[in-house]
């Protein structure tokens, strides 16, 4: 080791500085040129990694084998920086670990011109950036963690031994990680509380006072809060220098189809508009609908009210597969009044709510239809509630007996429940399209209930579907042109180019 | 004994005397100026009124507490709400760039409401409420006002009888209501421990270790769990009842106590062989089940909270002092000092305080409108009368509440001032 040597190129070259650690916070744009080819691949293979983040994100538990497993797999796959000191003595085959942290730091700030358009976009981003960094500064040795946070000037608040022992026993009950054996040598940090809300939010760690006590290896739920803010900061602060960026026509139709792929199909598009008559509904709720939907439509119908999360849920949902406004309206009204509700009462206090839902009132948003991960994570159900994911939120008996009901067989049933018990909401929902609909492998991955809804009427209607899928594709490609009238289809050849590679990505987020 | 039956076809008649004459527009205002430390805070504040027909109408803002009670005396607002305070005036807010117009501030708000305790009351559902479920407000408030404090550090909490069937706290410390969307969803996460709808039968679900937190409320649920749920409710009484606690046990413990209940029927001595048995079979419960009794008794007695209402920085609550137009009960601030006592059936009705206000004066009264007449002809003067209104009735007491609240507060914004000019000096 040549550390003399080292030093001096450290000055000459701020290259180096810059990657000397194999994680960084992102502090410093990169202010070298780059090919526009390298732009495009850079970003598009970040998006895949930030893809995968999620994926495995909903699919495992964030702190299990397997995730960090695969999402591993996916960094060597991609070349993206994994741990390993920066030694470019070593022969390598693949790229350098210079080039690969050259690229983890590029790919970063061009995504953040892409995902800090609109407050959705922004969130995503912020939520797989911030899984992405968890996973890695979680992997690292410790030494290496301790000159991360000396590096990024990282500086938080100890508590004395004396106060250490004083509060011995709420320690030992506040946190997993701490025992009676390990608490002498533990370290634990003071912090308002407010900078570490996912400890809080789920009774990790001792609160007194306004302020969290932490146990050293939760230290990364501080940096991650920190990290989470400058990124905040720095996603609002993009936006605002947006269009600057946006005059530049060679990159303006990438970063619009970049962000355009985080979601895959929204669900919004009304191409079957029309097509659903309300009369078909019950018999559709059989047959076609995934279970939270046919559970929100049973509760519907026998108690002839839902609360304000299923009426969201399931009300954009038939939004999806169809219904118009009038339908709509229609639909809820006749359910309401036969309970408590007169048709009064719904006209003032609830046809307010379902115009607002197709951008009639408020701030006219057209709101799309809830995906899984948005049934799975947020608003989950409480008393008197039928919305949320069956998968996720019932009792496995009672999920049992639903099932049961439902005429599936008992081997079926175990395998579902199997599934739900690793937390594989959405798999085990797959395996239900997959029994109810008597085929061997669906041959999708299931992200939203649309989807299921749109891929059951596939198999049921033997193809007939197919035409209109592939019509709502290209109408998906309509919508982003459509939606930046500054810059035209028809630029010049290489953004044509761009938009060609960008549609098999597109086509493979698809496939996924 | 007054007549104190209200009847909601009277509140077109009653409520422009409410405001008129009752009202604590002082205090009111008051209260949400805080101080007027932070510019324009009161005038960028959401009001939403619920008028006649419910007519809703948002984003209704004031420059001066005399606009305030001018519009509220034009208006007569059945139904009080207070929001947000925004970038902008609300009233204004059309007038801004779409984006520009945010919710900023906003004191941290929980919303209790009985009618989420509908699957663990034997005794009312829905909107009805008695003496013997309100013990589940206390519990709840007992449970969160200690939290609140002692956990998260707060300090000014004001709560609020919501004038029908649950009760509201407003945490009105400055770092409360600077609070951020996900910073209140946690900490209204860290407070929730009942979770799951009607697809759920057992609703906590409790592991090792138990933290400080969940064993501090299990204390205090303690407390009133005998006397409330086993007698009062007598959730070990009945079939029915009986099946729904059978329900969270274990098979086998179940089949035991089926026999064991066939001799005992004292609902106390039964709860008692519940809790041996669960001890006797400790050993040989899964995992996952060994705190089955302690989940018993919060599922039966934790606080339900509405996480959505405190979520958003932009949700709106009911205001006090604002009458609920069905039982025509005034939304009055509780007395946390004299909490088991507080009887929500006890909280004055609009008729009756304007029944009160229509008595002949006692000599005691006279007298100070004596003495107060000399100072009557300054500007203050229908300020004046209407402190000696509201006092002549029975919201007095809650008002006095409410004027202790307030003081708190401006005693620890003062302390926050000098404890900066100190700093200042220092350099």
């Amino acid at each position: 080791m040549q550390f003399g040597g080292k030093r001096k190129k450290l000055i000459t070259n701020p290259q180096y500085e810059l990657y000397g650690h194999c994680l960084q916070f992102y502090d410093k744009p990169p202010l070298e040129n780059i090919s526009l080819s390298e732009f495009e691949t850079f970003a598009v293979e970040r998006l895949r990694l930030l893809k995968t983040v999620e994926n495995l994100g909903v699919s495992y538990v964030k702190t299990s084998e397997q995730y960090q497993k695969k999402l591993f797999a996916e960094f060597s796959n991609l070349n993206f920086p994994y741990k390993i000191e920066a030694d470019d003595h070593k022969v390598q085959t693949g790229p350098t670990e210079h080039e690969k942290r050259r690229k983890d730091h590029i790919s970063h700030f061009i995504l953040r011109l892409a995902y800090c358009q609109t407050e959705d976009l922004r969130r995503w981003f912020i939520q797989q950036e911030m899984d992405l960094f968890r996973y890695r500064f979680n992997d690292l040795p410790p030494q290496l963690k301790t000159d991360f946070l000396h590096r990024n000037n990282l500086k938080y608040d100890m508590i004395s031994t004396e106060e250490k022992n004083n509060l011995k026993e709420k320690l030992i009950h506040s946190s997993h990680a701490v025992s009676g054996v390990t608490l002498e040598n533990q370290d634990f940090y003071k912090v308002p509380f407010q900078d570490a809300l996912d400890l809080v939010r789920t009774r990790k760690v001792f609160l007194q006072g306004g302020y969290a006590y932490i146990p050293q290896q939760d230290i990364i739920t501080i940096v991650l809060n920190d990290f989470r803010t400058r990124l905040s900061k720095a996603l609002a602060l993009t936006a605002r220098s947006l269009p600057a960026v946006q005059t530049d026509e060679r990159l303006q139709p990438l970063l619009n189809h970049l962000s355009h792929a985080y979601v895959g199909q929204d669900y919004s598009i009304q191409k079957n508009i029309g097509k659903i008559s309300l009369e078909q509904i019950d018999s559709l709720s059989g047959k076609s609908f995934p279970l939270c939907m046919r559970q929100l439509h049973k509760a519907l119908r026998e108690n002839h009210h839902l609360r304000h999360g299923g009426r969201m849920q399931y009300g954009l949902f038939l939004k999806g597969i169809g219904l118009t406004l009038e339908q709509a309206l229609q639909f809820w009204r006749s359910e309401f009044i036969k309970g408590k509700v007169d048709a009064d009462k719904f006209d003032k206090a609830y046809a307010y709510s379902i115009r607002h839902m197709f951008g009639k009132e408020g701030k006219r948003t057209d709101y799309t239809p809830y995906s899984c991960m948005k049934v799975i994570l947020s608003n989950p159900p409480s008393q008197g509630d039928y919305h949320g994911c069956p998968f996720r939120h019932s009792d496995p008996e009672l999920l049992r007996q639903k099932l049961q009901s439902y005429k599936l067989s008992p081997s079926g049933i175990n395998q579902i429940l199997e599934l739900v018990k690793g937390m594989h909401y959405q798999v085990a929902c797959q395996k239900y399209f997959e029994l109810t609909h008597n085929i061997e492998d669906s041959g999708f991955s299931l992200n939203h209930p649309n989807q299921y809804f749109i891929e059951s009427q596939k198999v049921l209607g033997g193809g007939k579907e197919i035409k209109r899928e592939a019509e709502t594709v290209q109408k998906g490609t309509e919508n982003t042109g459509s939606k930046t009238p500054s810059v035209s289809q028809q630029g010049s050849a290489q953004s044509a180019q761009v938009l060609g590679d960008m549609e098999a990505l597109e086509a493979f987020f698809q496939d996924e | 004994m007054p007549n104190s039956d209200y009847d909601p076809a009277c509140l077109p008649d009653l409520l422009p005397l409410y405001y008129r004459r009752l009202f604590p527009f002082s205090q009111y205002y008051r209260w949400l100026s805080y101080g007027g430390v932070t510019k324009n805070y009161f005038q960028n504040r959401e009001f939403s009124f619920t008028l006649k027909d419910d007519i809703y109408v948002r984003y209704q803002s004031f420059s001066t507490q005399s606009e305030l009670e001018k519009e509220m005396q034009k208006m007569n607002p059945y139904k009080i709400d207070i929001g947000a305070v925004y970038s902008h005036r609300p009233s204004q807010h059309n007038t801004v760039k779409t984006g520009a117009f945010q919710a900023l501030e906003k004191e941290l708000v929980f919303d209790i409401d009985m009618t989420d305790y509908d699957d663990v009351r034997n005794c009312c559902s829905a909107a009805d409420i008695c003496t013997k479920c309100w013990t589940l407000m206390t519990i709840a408030i007992r449970i969160l006002d200690r939290a609140l404090r002692e956990d998260f550090g707060f300090r000014h909490l004001l709560w609020v009888y919501s004038g029908r069937r649950g009760v509201h706290c407003w945490v009105c410390d400055e770092s409360a209501r600077k609070l951020s969307v996900a910073a209140r969803s946690a900490v209204a996460e860290y407070l929730s421990l009942v979770k799951g709808g009607e697809e759920t039968v057992r609703k906590v679900a409790l592991s090792d270790p138990i933290h400080p937190f969940i064993s501090q409320s299990l204390t205090i649920v303690e407390h009133y769990f005998i006397d409330y749920a086993i007698k009062e409710q007598d959730i070990l009484g009945t079939k029915e009842s009986t099946d729904k606690v059978f329900a969270l046990l274990p098979e086998d413990i179940r089949a035991e106590l089926n026999s064991v209940f066939q001799k005992e029927k004292n609902p106390v001595k039964r709860w008692d062989k519940v809790k041996a048995l669960i001890q006797l079979k400790r050993a040989s419960l899964k995992k996952g089940s060994q705190y089955i009794e302690k989940e018993i008794m919060l599922q039966y007695c934790y606080p339900r909270l509405d996480v959505n209402v405190s979520k958003g920085v932009n949700h709106l609550l009911k205001s006090p002092f604002s009458v609920h137009p069905k039982t025509g009960r005034i939304s009055v601030p509780i007395d946390l000092r004299e909490l088991d006592r507080f009887d929500p059936f006890e909280v004055p009705t609009i008729s009756l305080i304007c029944e009160e206000l229509d008595r002949p004066k006692t000599t005691e009264e006279e007298e100070e409108d004596e003495r107060m007449k000399d100072k009557e002809n300054e500007k203050e003067a229908g300020e004046r009368r209407r402190i000696r209104d509201y006092k002549r009735t029975s919201l007095a007491k809650y008002v006095k509440v409410f004027d202790q609240f307030l003081d708190a507060l401006a005693r620890s914004r003062k302390g926050e001032m000098l404890k900066k000019s100190d700093l200042q000096k220092d350099f």
